[in-house]
């Protein structure tokens, strides 16, 4: 792998950028591999990565049915945090932040990572109550987090409107310093990288049609669109689609897949230093560094796989980021769009082996997946080199659902993840 | 924005005068004390899930307030059949049929 560095710009710089070469290769996919992972986005190119980085397993494939990054990796809001009330949520969200902190030197690919700070709004007293209840539990399971009244707020970010004259007016916020945004493409093309360069192939527009299954049950490999690929363990990071693709193995999951809206504005200048969300009133926006504002919608009501949400669902977030911060009222939108969401009862996610020997599944992440991408990657990396999980995802298990062990941030966070 | 026909109003309004209320047709275990917990995790959380035609409940809270049943195809969002609550679940593969899937 060309390891990219100043003295590479600069050289590169004499012949006009044009001998970059490709990044990772596009190769055919072999006969068998040791693990399959179907999906790839940044979940699944992370569990790659780290199987062959961290596990020695460099027989491995990523297949994908579209192009790498293009589903949800490429449609959310970039937003990472780990502020989860839940020590299983604190555990996981927290092991991705610290290795969040590296990723850029890591991988040696600038995943641009800006801990510009995740401030959450309170509006009623309610609110307060839960958000301060959050930043003691935040802070009693490592997780920073703290209080901010209005005027501090209004501090670290200038352009919100804290009158008292509003529908929903602030009464405070939880700011999680350590969390920001990062460049969603890079994590996905920086892991790909990686991770083509460590021997996995990575195999872009081939869909998988089936899970084969041995007499015993046991997973031989996958149909694809490609033909018959064996593999010893298969991997299924399949987002939205994951129900779909593990119904081809006979496995049932507690997941619903949702349209999820973004938007982005017409670039400007910087004029937003920070990300802000808010639960009661459902906004989020941040700034992206090519200057368009980020703003991140609701899911529609329906179980639905359009990619396509429904208008009255980003004018309603639209009213909430015009009402919090009125110059930008008369910003215009340049493109919006959908993901599909795959969710889960409890709203957090599964990392798991399933009841066929060999089929392991990383899903449910439903509204809030990105933040997690790099530490979803590493303990996923681990439950299938192992054959079992990671300390950190062992709580993560399909089981839960019998045990009643759930780990309930839908009562929580109630919306945004 | 979906336009949703309520089959009790006999109107066809919009979604935001309904609720969904997710798969239809789970019925309850019958004996709840005689249900594994295997039936527990089915009828709480287990969900089809489909991509394709699915049977699901909505209900008109802005208007009747009851709830009845659709088939919508979760690809298009397009409804192929609306029909009241307590009728039997359509052969989903007969409305995919004469609608061409």
């Amino acid at each position: 792998m060309k390891r990219y560095s100043f003295l590479e710009l600069a050289k590169n710089a004499f012949s006009a950028h044009q001998n970059w070469g490709r990044q990772w290769r596009a190769p055919e996919p072999k006969a068998e591999y040791d693990v399959v992972i179907v999906g790839a986005g940044g979940h699944g190119l992370a569990t790659a990565y780290y199987l062959a980085k961290e596990h020695g397993i460099r027989n491995v494939a990523v297949l994908e049915k579209g192009w790498l990054g293009g589903g949800n990796t490429g449609r959310n809001t970039t937003i990472v945090r780990s502020n989860y009330l839940w020590e299983e949520s604190a555990g996981l969200y927290n092991h991705a932040i610290g290795l969040w902190q590296g990723l850029s030197q890591e991988l040696n690919y600038n995943v641009m990572y800006s801990a510009r700070g995740v401030m959450m709004l309170a509006h009623t007293v309610h609110d307060v109550q839960v958000a301060q209840r959050h930043i003691h539990a935040n802070r009693l399971a490592g997780v920073q987090n703290e209080w901010l009244t209005p005027e501090q707020a209004k501090e670290y970010c200038p352009p919100l409107n804290i009158e008292k004259n509003i529908r929903y007016p602030v009464m405070g916020a939880a700011l999680q310093r350590v969390g920001g945004t990062a460049r969603h493409d890079a994590v996905a093309w920086g892991y790909a990288r990686g991770a083509d360069d460590l021997g996995v192939d990575i195999i872009q527009n081939c869909a998988v049609t089936g899970i084969r299954r041995s007499q015993d049950g046991a997973v031989e490999g996958v149909e694809t669109a490609k033909g018959f690929i064996k593999a010893k363990k298969v991997g299924v990071v399949a987002a939205g689609h994951t129900s779909v693709v593990m119904d081809m193995a006979g496995v049932r999951l507690p997941l619903e897949s949702f349209p999820l809206q973004a938007l982005v504005s017409e670039p400007v200048k910087p004029a937003f230093p920070c990300v802000v969300m808010s639960n009661t009133i459902h906004a989020y926006i941040s700034q992206s560094d090519k200057g368009e504002l980020v703003i991140g919608a609701g899911t529609d009501q329906f179980v639905s796989y359009s990619q396509a949400g429904g208008i009255h669902i980003t004018n309603h977030t639209i009213d909430a980021i015009c009402e919090l911060f009125p110059h930008f009222r008369r910003m215009r939108m340049l493109r919006n769009w959908g993901g599909i969401v795959d969710t889960t009862p409890d709203r957090s996610p599964i990392l798991s082996k399933t009841s066929v020997q060999g089929l392991y599944v990383n899903c449910g992440w439903g509204t809030g997946g990105f933040k997690a991408t790099p530490g979803s990657g590493h303990v996923f990396a681990h439950t299938i080199a192992k054959d079992e999980p990671h300390p950190i995802n062992a709580p993560f298990t399909i089981d839960r659902f019998r045990t009643g062990r759930l780990i309930d941030e839908a009562a929580a966070a109630a919306v945004a993840h | 924005m979906l336009l949703i026909y309520c089959p009790y109003c006999q109107v066809e309004r919009a979604e935001t005068e309904f609720h969904c209320g997710g798969e239809a047709h789970i019925a309850r275990p019958a004996d709840p004390s005689k249900a594994s917990d295997e039936d527990w995790v089915e009828f709480l959380y287990m969900r089809n899930n489909p991509k394709g035609l699915a049977a699901e409940r909505w209900r008109h809270n802005n208007g009747c307030g009851r709830f009845f049943n659709a088939v919508r195809d979760t690809v298009s969002d397009k409804f192929l059949k609306f029909y009241k609550a307590g009728e039997p679940m359509p052969d989903l593969e007969a409305i995919a049929k004469e609608a061409g899937k």
